[in-house]
């Protein structure tokens, strides 16, 4: 199944997340990761959707999508030419004698430190997923006592924005 | 805004008072309600209203009725009841609206905005529990929010595609006291349905229509909520299309018409069937390829292209690939098609081919429905059904339940109108037809005859609406075919399991329907036989100032015929009990 990537605006209302949620888990749809978040209007939402799904059920999740009264707008980003970010926090066991190596690995992720205790570094990085998974892979060895990714949120590249609509291309049928 | 009282001090009203003036300020005439704790409010001031209110037996009851209604009139029809218990007791009549398009306003009292979320006394997840059937819910948080949620659900109930939309409200919001004011514009910025169709697909749709040889208007549901009868029946006979009618769509085209070739799917007509699987082009109106029609999907109508006009765009693509997909409402996109052909010339754009036509007028009568009654005795259902028909008249609405009695009605009743023919189809709801055609008859009034066709098992579910019938003075025509089974639910044990009959059995006299129909009060007539048939009926008919009770008991070893086995292609229709039992033959022969 490919992955699509899907920009939604919606209002924010109570409960546009259960309506959005739920309609998937009742088509038996698939979201790999939602991301939400305020956008500069505080009326609206912007939600980052990553479905999995052929071209056929990917038309209807999107048309399916729209007949939620709140929600305003759907755009599906063209992963090459978007900005595709995740964001990750690992702690990881840091006996002494690796703790220099950990911090050079973080600084070749450009992940920075943001905690330290005896034994233990916490690092937060972002990225696209594929740089995550590599920097999880590394610190694998020293031990991992936790980690947390958010999910995927994105931005399609050049100066046009979704409110325009024209770069873009608008999914929105009604 | 402020109702038209800009400058002067503004009328403080209630929160309950506001519920009622928002109905009034929409033209709601009735609702179908029951009270209780959380909704008391409102029925306090509904004492004053401007506003009839019909009270039910049973929730249910108050919601199908409201569909009924919406149903017979294609207004939004309108129910209200109280917090937890009753609102999940709508939960199957919104689900059934939201299936068949019906457009239904359901307001339902909330614990009070302090208590949600405390497992309080009667409280219910009221909209998380209706989201996935509802068009749009929502959960009123401010008395000054009630005019605006009222008014925005009752526009999107009746507009674009329509359906069931539910606004929940807490107590103290409907006791709270605030500066009233109706918003007449409302604001929804994600919906917008569209209307009109697009102007090229309009074009490109009349092309493959001028090339097809086999053309064939799949009218669906849609075009009765959206009463396209006459343009419907315009674009048909000027272009010679033939017409197929689906179990919602009946009566939008006439049954009586030489283009109309009858009901498709798992009990359509034969010819209704066929002319799908022959043909080259499905003009697909309105209609969604239901499982029930298509059959097997792959096999389904497998020469044709696809022309889909449907104001949901996700309909469109869904079931079946498309040629030509048309958005907008059906009404409006046949005037367009209409429009276009006025600005043509005959000789451009001539009728579909005659001998097709032909093909399909001959194919209809070698290919009747087959039905054996016997002159004496044991009264078969269809003949029941027919004699109804034959009382009652092409003026009567006729209201169904679920089961053979339901197909049977689909089948054997010539249909004139859209809006004649009320059933549940999508969600195929027993207990349906009692507080539908109650529901109706409030909305057609006096002089229009309603007549309930419902199965001993259906009857059994709702009958208990019997005493709103008689309270408020509704006077329907209760028929019950009595077949002493779950007929539908035995036919396919006989069919598909060896004739091995598992909790279908219903005792044909308990309860005894006479002493029902003499418990509401409520006249009633029973008939055993052919011969009693059509004295009995007239006897019946005499009687339209209240509600009458007739049971006909009936053959109940007659089955639904022709029928598609669930899953088999639609070429394998099955047309008359023989010939199932023929093919069984020959199996076990090839064995
Ligand atoms: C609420 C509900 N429960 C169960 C069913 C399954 N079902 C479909 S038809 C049928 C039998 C209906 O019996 P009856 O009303 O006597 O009609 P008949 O088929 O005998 O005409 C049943 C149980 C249903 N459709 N709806
Ligand atoms: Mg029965």
């Amino acid at each position: 199944m490919n992955r699509h990537t899907l920009s939604v605006l919606v209002e924010n209302k109570p409960g546009v997340l259960t309506r959005i949620a739920g309609m998937f888990a009742r088509r038996n749809y698939n979201i790999h990761s939602l991301a939400v978040g305020p956008t500069d209007d505080p009326r609206v939402s912007r939600l980052t959707l990553v479905v999995g799904a052929e071209a056929v059920q990917l038309e209807q999740i999107v048309k399916q999508l729209n007949k939620l009264v709140h929600v305003l707008k759907i755009v599906e980003l063209d992963e090459a030419d978007s900005v595709v970010r995740e964001m990750q926090l690992v702690k990881v066991a840091a006996e002494p004698q690796h703790r220099s190596q950990i911090i050079e690995l973080a600084d070749v992720f450009r992940a920075k430190i943001v905690d330290v205790d005896h034994d233990s570094i916490t690092i937060e990085a972002a990225g696209d997923p594929g740089k995550l998974e590599a920097m999880i892979n590394l610190l694998e060895p020293y031990g991992i006592r936790e980690m947390v990714r958010s999910g995927t949120i994105a931005l399609a590249r050049g100066g046009k924005s979704i409110t325009d609509g024209s770069k873009v291309r608008m999914q929105r049928v009604v | 805004m402020a109702g038209g009282n800009a400058g002067s001090t503004p009328e403080m009203v209630t929160g309950a008072q506001a519920v009622i003036k928002s109905l009034e300020a929409l033209g709601v005439d009735v609702v179908f309600g029951y009270p209780g704790g959380a909704i008391m409010p409102a029925y306090d001031p509904l004492i004053d209203a401007d506003l009839r209110h019909v009270l039910v037996r049973h929730e249910q009851g108050a919601i199908h009725m409201a569909e009924g209604y919406a149903h017979a009139t294609g207004r939004v029809g309108v129910c209200i009841v109280t917090s937890g218990p009753a609102a999940t007791n709508l939960v199957t009549g919104l689900a059934d609206a939201h299936m068949d398009s019906i457009p239904v306003l359901a307001i339902t009292g909330q614990v009070a905005r302090s208590a949600i979320g405390s497992d309080a006394f009667q409280e219910a997840d009221v909209t998380g529990i209706t989201m996935p059937i509802t068009k749009h819910n929502e959960l009123v948080q401010s008395p000054e929010r009630i005019a605006g949620a009222i008014h925005e659900a009752y526009h999107i109930a009746q507009s674009g595609r329509p359906g069931p939309v539910l606004v929940d409200i807490p107590k103290d919001v409907l006791n709270e006291t605030f500066a009233w004011s109706w918003p007449e514009r409302i604001d929804l910025p994600g919906y917008r349905p569209t209307v009109r169709g697009h102007g090229k697909m309009i074009r490109e749709a009349l092309q493959l229509i001028s090339e097809a040889e086999r053309p064939v208007i799949y009218a669906g549901g849609g075009l009765v909520r959206s009463g396209a009868d006459q343009e419907l029946f315009e674009f048909a006979t000027r272009l010679g299309l033939p017409v197929v009618t689906t179990l919602m769509a009946r009566g939008v085209f006439p049954d009586t018409h030489e283009l109309a070739v009858g009901m498709p799917g798992m009990h359509g007509h034969y010819s209704g069937v066929m002319a799908l699987q022959e043909a080259d082009l499905l003009v697909t109106l309105a209609a969604r390829f239901d499982d029930r029609v298509t059959g097997k999907l792959d096999a389904f109508a497998p020469h044709a292209k696809v022309i889909h006009v449907d104001v949901d765009p996700a309909e469109i693509g869904k079931n079946r690939a498309v040629d030509v997909p048309i958005v907008g409402d059906v009404k409006v996109v046949l005037g367009q098609l209409l429009k276009v052909l006025d600005d043509k010339s005959d000789a451009d754009f001539a009728p579909a081919a005659d001998a097709w036509r032909q093909h399909l007028i001959e194919m209809k009568r070698e290919h009747p429905l087959r039905v054996e009654q016997p002159d004496t005795g044991v009264l078969k259902p269809q003949t029941a059904i027919r004699a109804v028909y034959d009382t009652w008249g092409d003026e009567a609405v006729y209201v169904a339940g679920v089961g053979q009695h339901q197909m049977w009605s689909a089948q054997v009743i010539p249909y004139s109108r859209g809006r004649q023919w009320i059933n549940s189809g999508g969600l195929g709801t027993m207990g349906f037809a009692v507080p539908a055609a109650i529901g109706a008859k409030v909305g057609v009034g006096r002089d229009v005859p309603v007549v309930a066709i419902d199965g001993d098992g259906c009857f059994q579910m709702t009958f208990q609406e019997l005493a709103t019938a008689v309270q408020h003075d509704i006077p329907v025509v209760f028929c019950v075919v009595n077949n002493g089974y779950l007929g539908m639910v035995r036919q396919w044990q006989h069919l598909f399991y060896d004739d091995r009959l598992s909790q279908v059995a219903l005792p044909q006299d308990c309860p005894d329907l006479m002493k029902i129909a003499d418990a509401y009060g409520i006249p009633g007539f029973r008939v055993m036989t052919v011969d009693e048939l059509d004295t009995t009926l007239a006897k019946a008919r005499e009687i339209t100032d209240q509600p009458v009770l007739i049971e006909f008991r009936v053959d109940p070893d007659e089955m639904v015929f022709p029928m598609v086995p669930s899953g088999a292609s639609n070429d394998d229709v099955i047309e008359s009990a023989e010939e199932w039992r023929a093919r069984l033959a020959a199996a076990a022969d090839d064995q």
